[in-house]
């Protein structure tokens, strides 16, 4: 069953020099239980995903949004996120669709004690008193292993660790029993001993609560070993899904097999020796306000070919529960089949 | 050793001894603790560690942008913190930086072709306007930029050609040796591999020595000769990269190999290599900095500071379980 399915997702945004499509047509789903990573380097679209549809987006940046993102309720009932009225929205978001962010340190309030900021949301959302809000805010913070947790409930912000404060946010998420978790780059701020910590505590709460993740990251070492299914995001579109062991053995897409090789440890780990040059992808992404004709990626492709500059690629099936959005590609399965 | 032979030379860079305590005397913060380290000349020696370990703090000691508490700094066998204001200005030429943000390293308002002329003519380069053109023509070219490029401002790139530019000020004065002080972690992956490439073909075609500060083990992995990691201030193990990468010595170099997710999701990733947070280098714990983070901590790591020892040819760690960390 899928808790979230994306359909045809888009968003764009105003800008003195004309609109930017910053999301297009994007669609993807998260099984219940699962996590879905979406990849992508700046200005791939993949935050402004998240946000689009925690229904986030900042109203002063004149929005565009179209498209659908099912989701299924604890009752079992499908709602569509994007046009919910915002009453219900704030009903769901923080309760069963909670979200962290990457920096710990300015989505939590500096001015209230971390006990008090978990206990707020169990009291709207759950209409717990006083006294047992605070007594669930302290079981939530046992929850995700802070130490001296007793302690903590009356600290504020600064007196915390990143890691702990990301504790807290993760706390803070998981207080209304959430069944899908929107993480965007929830270890990005984090030492790697410590990111290992919260990786581990995400997927254990993974485990005990059956909830879905989807889990926002430029780093494929973490979606290597976090994430089910992979949907791999360039300059605001798909540019393949796969889950996660496929994509790595046999990336389809020319984009994602220059990500995977241009990874100084993935250019090692085959036990080969260091090779001389890294495999580098040539030029930078172009800017949202002038995009190439056709497939947004050629400018910066080794395999482009004259097809690429004629028009977007659609996204093709390019296996099992696999597609990408490249001319190459059905070439690639009429030669497979 | 014969009358004939030559002296051995001396390191490009040897760091001897160095501490750099931050704030008030009585409660200092130990930023740096007792640090000893050689770099020799061609090589790049990277410096590992997680944040609080010191090791940016090192790589201004370096370069003398800061004044240490104790310690010396030698190039080519001076101290450094002993030359004069004018020997030191001139030495500066030989010894340069690459910067973390290539957004905030640039001066917004000064043209790119001003920064860099503004470091030949601090250093009395590329005299004579022609010869100034010139030289900033083909520093830009050789970062992978055009030489029009001078005419523009920082916020006309994007942050990996920015940070080519930071490559090229640093290039300009024809240094000796390079403190690169995490001068990827603001890139996107694709531009990284660009700018990792670059710093390699540099480095050898100008024969640059470099020290090479990150927290990212791949990239260490791939560009380095031997690395130096460190912990709360103190060096826990150096060794040659490919050694210490294939048999990690000390149990926090062990854990911080395991706690970076290897690209590749056949390969089995530990679950927890370490508990706890990286205490306070306000107040650091006796004996051992990382033995309240140990998996193998016994009572004695508590009572003395582990002294640096060699384990084998090029391979130091600072431990005294050394029963469970001898080579294979």
């Amino acid at each position: 069953m899928n808790r979230l399915e994306v359909r045809n997702l888009s968003t764009s945004f105003a800008t003195d020099e004309g609109r930017v499509d910053a999301v297009a047509d994007v669609s993807f789903a998260i099984s219940a239980g699962k996590t879905t990573a979406i990849v992508g380097e700046s200005g791939s679209g993949k935050s402004v995903t998240s946000l689009t549809l925690m229904r986030l987006l900042p109203r002063t940046a004149a929005t565009r949004v179209s498209g659908e993102a099912w989701f299924v309720d604890r009752a079992g009932s499908r709602l569509d996120l994007l046009a919910l009225p915002e009453s219900r929205m704030r009903a769901l978001r923080g309760n069963q669709v909670a979200m962290i962010f990457q920096e710990p340190m300015t989505s939590l309030n500096p001015v209230f004690s971390i006990g008090g900021q978990i206990a707020e949301s169990l009291r709207m959302h759950k209409g717990l008193d006083r006294a047992a809000a605070r007594a669930e805010a302290l079981r939530m913070l046992d929850l995700v292993e802070m130490p001296a947790a007793a302690q903590r409930l009356d600290e504020y912000p600064h007196q915390l660790s990143g890691g702990m404060r990301q504790r807290v946010m993760i706390a803070l998420a998981m207080a209304c029993d959430p069944t899908l978790l929107i993480a965007d780059e929830p270890t990005t701020a984090l030492d790697v001993t410590i990111q290992a910590q919260i990786l581990a505590l995400m997927r254990r709460l993974q485990a005990e609560t059956g909830m879905s993740i989807l889990f926002i990251t430029h780093n494929l070492g973490v979606v290597a070993h976090h994430a089910d299914d992979v949907v791999v995001m360039y300059a605001g579109r798909v540019v393949e899904r796969a889950s996660v062991r496929p994509l790595f053995a046999t990336p389809a897409h020319p984009y994602t097999q220059g990500l995977l090789a241009c990874l100084p440890g993935k250019a090692h780990s085959a036990g080969k020796s260091r090779p001389r040059r890294l495999f580098a992808i040539r030029g930078q992404v172009s800017s949202p306000l002038a995009p190439p004709p056709g497939c947004a990626f050629a400018p910066r492709c080794d395999q482009a070919q004259a097809a690429c500059a004629k028009g977007m690629p659609p996204l093709v099936d390019t296996g099992e529960a696999r597609q990408a959005r490249c001319v190459l590609v059905p070439g690639l399965v009429a030669k497979a089949a | 050793m014969s009358a004939f032979a030559p002296a051995p030379s001396p390191p490009l860079i040897e760091v001897r001894h160095l501490k750099h305590y931050f704030g008030s005397k009585d409660r200092p913060v130990r930023a740096v603790d007792d640090v000893s380290f050689a770099i020799e000349r061609g090589e790049t020696l990277g410096l590992v560690g997680e944040s609080g370990s010191g090791k940016s703090t090192i790589g201004r000691a370096v370069l003398r942008l800061l004044d240490c508490t104790a310690g010396q700094v030698l190039y080519r066998g001076d101290d450094i913190g002993k030359l004069s204001g004018e020997r030191m200005r001139r030495l500066r030429s030989k010894l340069q930086i690459i910067f973390q943000d290539p957004y905030a390293s640039l001066n917004p308002k000064m043209r790119i072709g001003a920064t860099l002329g503004e470091a030949l003519s601090t250093h009395g380069l590329a005299r004579g306007p022609g010869e100034r053109e010139r030289r900033i023509a083909e520093l830009l070219e050789m970062v992978g930029l055009d030489a029009e490029h001078a005419r523009r401002f920082p916020h006309e790139f994007s942050g990996g050609q920015r940070q080519r530019i930071g490559v090229a000020r640093a290039l300009a004065v024809e240094p000796e040796f390079i403190v690169a002080d995490e001068p990827l972690s603001a890139l996107d992956v694709s531009i990284q591999a660009q700018v990792i490439n670059l710093l390699a073909d540099l480095r050898e075609r100008l024969a640059l020595t470099m020290l090479f500060i990150s927290h990212d083990l791949d990239v260490v992995e791939y560009l380095c000769d031997r690395v130096v990691v460190l912990y709360l201030g103190h060096v826990m193990e150096i060794a040659p990269t490919a050694e210490l990468f294939a048999l990690p010595l000390h149990p926090y170099t062990q854990a911080l190999l395991a706690a970076s997710p290897k690209p590749d999701p056949l390969i089995e990733s530990v679950a927890v290599p370490l508990k706890g947070d990286i205490p306070s280098p306000m107040a650091p714990p006796s004996g051992c900095v990382f033995r309240t983070r140990c998996p193998h901590a016994i009572a004695a790591c508590a009572e003395t500071v582990p002294p640096l020892e060699e384990r084998g040819p090029g391979r130091f760690s600072a431990c005294i379980r050394i029963d469970l960390l001898t080579p294979a």
